[in-house]
Formats: structure tokens, sequence, C-alpha cells
């Protein structure tokens, strides 16, 4: 249940330099502990004299260590909501602080009870968790800008990539066609156009709910659906949505714009797009399905969509979230897992 | 008055031509195809003077139409239409080949029919690439055009001039080299025998038999639908070893 509640906001966040890393994901979690106990390892090492005289020193520093580095990560995760109100530097400072204060405690009540050989010193030891918290803090900071470009990109890739000038040129198409005849109906096509464009130039940076993107995608069927007619089916299996969780825009989208491209375009006679979106144990699964014909070869375009939707995912939601996509019998699948996160209050 | 035949999968699309088409008037429309194999079947029917032929479509893609196009005794002026296709679009302007953008505007149109005209074997030969592997193979069959699904091919037999296509219903004969057609289909077709090429999908498997009592014995290949087998000749036989 708690992961849902601390996600950092992505809009306030991703507009500073830099940000804290998210220490109740898992794996943001899971890659603090490997740094800090790489570099106590390598301590080891570094004053061992052979095999034997290095594990005592691992089993001795992991004796004291390993203790202060959970309750350090346990306070973190307790302080998390607190956290990421302040700003980036008073986060940095803030993390110092309780890191520091965390571990003299703890070498406090070692002092007391300490039964092997003797304790180092105290201002040694906050120093040493203070390089290891500097540096973990550094590889998040460097890691964030790594995949930073990412996200810039996304707006300008949705134009030139997601939207395909095939699908424009066609609805525009569409529309015109419909101008004479139906009035109506190509009033509300263009409608439909002004949304969906609005949306991708927009900026997508910011978490949007899982209610707004499937409206999106509505309204970009819609348009689809004028051109293919009845040769585009559409499943929705959506009643167990959770509408209010926060998810990247633009994920399910252009997952749709490749399976109208690949999957039913090719086909003559049209095909179904089955789109199911359920929540399991804390989790969203978006799973996706559509013909594929192995006859068609342009997957290059499909791949960038992909490896697109994959940044941005792991950027918001590191181990968290995946994506997989597998084609068997002449269907493909795209299956994105990410956390259930709801809306901020 | 000209004749024009419309190709294009999306309804929408058609529905836009045909008002064009009516607003410049003094033409007429003999039909319209929702893919490749349509219009080359209508065109063969209707004779048209000119075939606004779109180039994204299901069953047959308008480049391989063409091609298939161009065999008919009376080979219509072919004017492309494509939304967005930069490959095709920069092949058409290197070859002076007829094509409208859509969305289509009338005086473009009216330009393009007026100056329509058969595409010349040599422009055929470079939109090839485009399409570079057909799905059906045509065959003149008294003045008639028939469109066999690459799919449904078992063997493709050569003998003396032609090549015979075999399908589960019958037997076609064709004027192309089995050299050319396994360069464009070597992922469908195994080489069996110097004169022979076989759909992998329709082989069931190998067997070695002698053709009669006296005869050396020798690897057949079986195949669905058909109860004649093709011999696999010496040299070929490390197919049957990796089968």
């Amino acid at each position: 249940m708690r992961l849902k509640q601390g996600k950092p906001d992505a809009k306030i966040n991703m507009k500073n330099t830099g940000r804290l890393p998210n220490i109740r994901n898992l794996g943001i979690a899971l890659r603090m502990l490997v740094i800090a106990n790489a570099a106590l390892i390598l301590i080891a090492y570094t004053l061992s004299a052979n095999l034997a005289d290095f594990l005592q020193r691992v089993a001795a520093i992991s004796t004291i260590a390993q203790p202060m580095l959970l309750t350090s990560l346990l306070a973190l995760y307790s302080c998390h909501p607190l956290l990421i109100k302040l700003n980036y530097r008073q986060g940095i400072i803030s993390v110092f602080a309780v890191i520091m204060f965390c571990n003299a405690a703890i070498y406090n009540l070692f002092s007391t009870v300490w039964i092997f050989n003797e304790l180092p010193e105290l201002s040694r030891v906050l120093f040493c968790s203070f390089a290891i918290c500097a540096l973990t803090l550094y590889y998040f900071n460097l890691r964030q800008r790594a995949y930073s470009p990412a996200v810039a990109e996304a707006r300008l890739q949705a134009l030139q990539a997601r939207i395909r000038p095939h699908f424009l040129f066609n609805s525009i198409n569409a529309v015109l066609s419909l101008i004479r005849s139906q009035p109506k109906q190509a009033e509300a096509a263009l409608e439909d156009m002004a949304d969906l464009f609005r949306v991708l130039m927009a900026d997508n940076r910011e978490l949007v709910p899982l209610a707004q993107e499937i409206a999106l995608c509505r309204q970009y069927l819609a348009l689809e659906k004028l051109r293919l007619n009845e040769r585009l089916n559409i499943q929705w299996q959506v009643d167990n949505m959770p509408p209010d969780a926060m998810i990247p825009p633009l994920i399910l989208q252009p997952l749709l714009e490749n399976a109208v491209y690949h999957g039913i375009e090719p086909l003559a006679d049209g095909g179904t797009i089955n789109i199911q979106i359920y929540t399991k144990l804390n989790e969203i699964h978006l799973v996706l399905t559509n013909p594929y014909h192995t006859q068609n070869n342009h997957q290059h375009g499909n791949k960038m969509a992909l490896n697109n939707i994959k940044e941005r995912l792991t950027l918001h939601f590191d181990l968290e979230a995946s994506l997989k996509n597998k084609q068997e019998n002449g269907v493909y699948e795209v299956h994105i897992t990410l956390p259930h996160q709801k809306q901020k209050l | 008055m000209l004749n024009i035949l419309i190709a294009d999968d999306e309804a929408p699309a058609r529905s836009r031509l045909r008002d064009l088409l009516t607003d410049i008037g003094n033409l007429y429309i003999v039909g319209e195809a929702k893919n490749g194999k349509e219009a080359i079947l209508l065109a063969d029917q209707l004779q048209p003077d000119i075939i606004l032929l779109d180039i994204r479509m299901p069953e047959m893609d308008g480049i391989e139409a063409a091609q298939h196009l161009q065999k008919l005794t009376k080979a219509p002026a072919i004017i492309f239409t494509t939304a967005f296709d930069n490959y095709a679009i920069q092949a058409f302007d290197m070859n002076a080949v007829d094509y409208l953008l859509k969305p289509i505007r009338q005086e473009r149109l009216q330009t393009a029919l007026q100056k329509a005209r058969a595409l010349l074997p040599q422009q055929l030969t470079a939109l090839q690439p485009l399409s570079p592997q057909r799905t059906h193979l045509n065959i003149t069959e008294r003045g008639r055009i028939l469109l066999v699904p690459i799919a449904d091919i078992i063997y493709l037999r050569a003998e003396l001039k032609y090549v015979t296509v075999r399908t589960a219903e019958r037997e076609y004969l064709i004027e192309e080299s089995l050299t050319h057609l396994e360069q464009e289909f070597g992922n469908i077709f195994m080489r069996l025998h110097r004169n022979c090429l076989a759909a992998s999908a329709y082989i069931i498997g190998f067997e070695k038999r002698s053709q009669d009592e006296h005869a050396e014995k020798q690897w057949v290949a079986l195949l669905k639908h058909v109860p004649e087998t093709i011999t696999v000749s010496r040299r070929q036989q490390h197919l049957v070893r990796m089968a």
C-alpha cells in the first residue's frame, strides 16, 4: 500500500536541475545498497593483507556498517514525503543531516554494547558515511541527467515520429471528403484532431491520470475509424481500470498507432485491436494485442516508438515498470507494467 | 472522354477523388478498387485510360499493381497517389513518374490527367525496389490476366522456355526465369533440383525411393495437396539432412 503514496511530483522535480532519488522505489533502494556495500568492500580490500584478513575485515565493517546503512535507508524512507517538498539543495542537505544523525545514534548505541575489537573513531565513521552518501547522490544526479533528454525530446519526437505524417495527411484527406456530404461529422473529426495535436505539442513531462490518456486514445481511434471504417475493430477491456492512476502521457496512443499501421492497415478485411487494462498486486497492467503479418517489413518505426516509451518508463519508475513485446501465432502483444500510483492530492 | 479507375483502400479517399473528378467533368469513372489486386482485375475488365493508384494498400500495394498492369494488352496510364512516402516520392521524382500528394488539389489532378501516360519499362524497373517481393504472379491466359498468390504456390518447375507454377488446384505456365524467381522469393522456396523450387511451407517430408526396380534409390520430397513428388538432386541433399 505504501507504494501508492510518495512518488515525487514529476512537475516540480523535473523542472529543477536535479531531484532526489526516490527511496521508495525498490530499484533505487537496491542501487543504494549496492553502491554503499561496494564501497565498504573496497575499503576492506584496501586495508587487508590476505583473503582471510579480508573476510574478517568485511565481517567487522559489516557489523557496524550494515545497521547504519539500513537505519539510514529506513529513516530516509519515512522522511520521504517531507524531503520531496524541499528543493534539490535543501533536500541534499537534509539527506546528509538525516544520515549523519542516524549513524551517530547507532554509533553511540554500539559503543555501549561493543564486545569486539575496538570501535573506529566517530569522526572517521561519519566522514566515511558522508563520502558514500555524496557518491550515491552524485550517481543518481548523473543518471537522471543521462535520461532527461528522453523526456525533453519526447515532444519533438511526438511530432516527428509518433504521429506519422501518413496518419496526418490521410486524416485531413478523410475530413475533406466529409465536408460536402457530412459536415457535422467533419466538424467532430476536426475537433478530435485539434485535441490530439494539443496533447502532442504540450509539455509532456508531467504524469497524467490514466483516464485522460484513454480519452485521448479514443479520439485518436475515432479518427482512424473514419478512414478504415469497419476494417478497424477495437475491444476495450477496462472495467477493472483505476482511472485516477498516474501514468506518463502518450504511453498508450503511440502503441495504438503502431497497431493500426502494422496490424490493421495491411489486412484487406481489417482486424481487431484489443486493449486490456487492469490492476493486480498494486501494479497496473496495460496489454495491447493486434493481428500481425510476417510479410510487412516496416519494423523501424515500431522500434523507435517502443524505445522511447521504455526510456520514459525507466525515467519515471526505474525498475518498477517494464515493457515486454512478443509475437506468436500471428498476434503481436505489448505488455506494460507500472506501479499503481494515485493522483497526488 | 477519359475513362478513369480509382484504386484506394480507404473509402473517404475514394469519395474525395470522386468529388474532385466530378467537379472537373468531361470524364467517366469506370470503377473503384479497394486494393491492388482488385485494381488489376477491374482494369483488365473495364480497360480504363487512367488509373489513380494509391501506394499503401492491403493484399497488393500500388507499386506491385503497376508492374502487373503494364502487362495488360491495353496498359492504362498510371498516376500514383500517396499521403506520405518519402522513398516512393524520391523514386517518382527521379524517374518522372506521375504522382499526386493527398490531400489532392483539383488543379493538380487536372494537370496530371492531361499529361498522364503509361509507365515506361525503365520507370517500372526503377520502382521495383520499393516493392521488393511480389505477393502475386501474373499469368496471361487467353488474353486474360490471372493473379496467383505466391502463398498458394507449391512448386515452380522449369521446362524448356516456360516455368510451371503448381498450386493445389492446377498448373499455370509463366515466362520468367527460375533463377530470377529464386532470387526474388528465396525466403519462401527451396531449390531441390536444378529445375525445381519448392515452397518450404508445403514440404511434408523426404523419402528415399527408386523410380523403377533397376534404378538407384533417390531422395524425393513429399508435398502437401499434390500427389507428385520432387526428386532432390544429389547436390541439394544437404537440405534433406537439415529438414
